[in-house]
């Protein structure tokens, strides 16, 4: 045969289940021994320049229930704007049992390529088909220029992917899956 | 070697849509208004890199990750192995592939599963490895069980396995299962029939690998995964702004 495309189809997508822990955080869910870390615990080393921050959010549903099944993966720039080297800039959290909290500590980013300082944030859980994308930006940053941001048909949800400034280096950032202030989410 | 480039767009009519009621959990867990398409910034095209330094050797041997030095979980011993491959039909090498897994009894590892099948002292139930340079990757374990859920009053899951993928940009990140050949649970399943395209159903199918099982010793299974591939940047003529 000739003049065949050759293109493969992605794999389709499965929910990650409500184990997922088991495979991504099983020191989390006191499985201790095969991995002596959890991956994407610590986005940066201790001496990586730049001003510290904590992320703190909740992932809520359409009923307003908050999610302690879900996993969230971070992926961001360091303080001068650049990815990487390796899996630098990657974090990984499970939301608590109990109260459905995650909780990150790093370093803000740098602006990249003319947009404002953010972290692309992926969600997965139980219950969600393919794993959601969306991005987090900052209180008080300049967005004026953002590209997403300002081309944003509906300028009343962009709020949505501005985490609060709570002051002393610390930022709110919650999802909502769907509803009313449901955050917007990305086909990238 | 071209240049890191965007993503072919990602196809949404092989992957399931966000609200399936089939499968109720997503009712109340699925966006109402559209995705906003965004074109690939450095973002996107980037991603972290795993290597061989960043898991063990035997981090992909469930028979012995977990176990009791001499003894072994209970089960059928199988062998998980495969390719990563991109839309390009090109091999995704150095990535990095995490798994996890019921029991042979069905039971998850997870104080939240209370099944009636126990947990078994010798299963962790997960693992992790990095392709190597042909996109290659393998585990060891014991085919999971299939096991009841909560939607309908009487489902099963077919037996599987949970895969994560990275690939070499945020954007190809993939969580999916793997179904095994003539698994009579898989049509009946309202979580693989979220996914509405029968051959991408078939995709995610294990395929028995007689060639591959170890004689007196363990059966084989085949799963390949695909992740998005880059477009080419042929006379591309770039707008600004992204
Ligand atoms: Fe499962």
């Amino acid at each position: 045969m000739v003049q065949q495309l050759g293109y493969l189809p992605e794999s389709a997508s499965q929910t990650a289940g409500p184990y997922v822990h088991i495979g991504c955080t099983p020191n989390f869910v006191g499985i201790h021994g095969i991995y002596a870390e959890d991956l994407g615990a610590t986005p940066f080393p201790e001496d990586a320049p730049g001003q510290r921050i904590t992320l703190t959010g909740v992932v809520r549903d359409g009923l307003g229930k908050t999610l302690n099944d879900v996993m969230v993966e971070f992926w961001q720039a360091d303080a001068q704007g650049r990815y990487g080297p390796g899996a630098q800039g990657f974090a990984r959290r499970a939301s608590n049992f109990e109260t459905g909290e995650w909780e990150l500590k790093t370093i803000k980013p740098g602006a990249v390529a003319g947009m404002a300082p953010h972290i692309g944030v992926w969600v997965v859980a139980r219950g969600i088909n393919i794993g959601l994308q969306t991005r987090l930006y900052f209180e008080g940053d300049d967005h004026s220029k953002d590209p997403l941001l300002t081309r944003l048909e509906h300028q009343n949800r962009r709020d949505t992917l501005i985490a609060r400034d709570t002051g002393n280096g610390t930022y709110r950032f919650d999802i909502c899956l769907q509803g009313d202030g449901e955050t917007v989410f990305l086909d990238m | 070697m071209m240049k890191p480039g965007e993503f072919h767009q990602r196809d949404r009519d092989i992957h399931p849509p966000a609200l399936t009621p089939g499968y109720k959990t997503s009712v109340a867990r699925s966006p109402r208004y559209s995705l906003i398409s965004l074109q690939n910034s450095v973002s996107e095209i980037t991603g972290p890199v795993f290597g061989h330094n960043d898991v063990d050797a035997g981090d992909n041997d469930l028979l012995t990750n977990y176990a009791k030095a001499g003894q072994s979980p209970i089960g059928e011993r199988i062998i998980l192995h495969g390719r990563v491959l991109d839309e390009n039909a090109r091999p995704v090498p150095n990535t990095l592939v995490e798994i996890w897994q019921a029991n042979a009894g069905g039971r998850y590892r997870h104080k939240k599963d209370t099944y009636l099948a126990p947990i078994d002292p010798n299963f962790g139930g997960c693992g992790r490895t990095v392709t190597d340079e042909n996109g290659y990757f393998y585990f060891r374990t014991v085919k999971p069980g299939a096991y009841p859920w909560r939607n309908y009053v009487n489902n099963w899951r077919p037996a599987h396995i949970h895969v994560s993928v990275f690939g070499t940009a945020f954007v190809q990140r993939l969580i999916t299962q793997c179904y095994f050949e003539g698994d009579p649970f898989i049509p009946l399943c309202p979580i693989v029939q979220t996914i509405p395209d029968a051959d991408a159903i078939d995709q995610l199918t294990a395929k028995l690998d007689l060639k591959a099982t170890i004689p007196l010793d363990t059966v084989a299974y085949r799963f390949d995964i695909i992740l998005r591939g880059r477009r080419s940047t042929l006379f591309e003529n770039r707008l600004e702004g992204n």
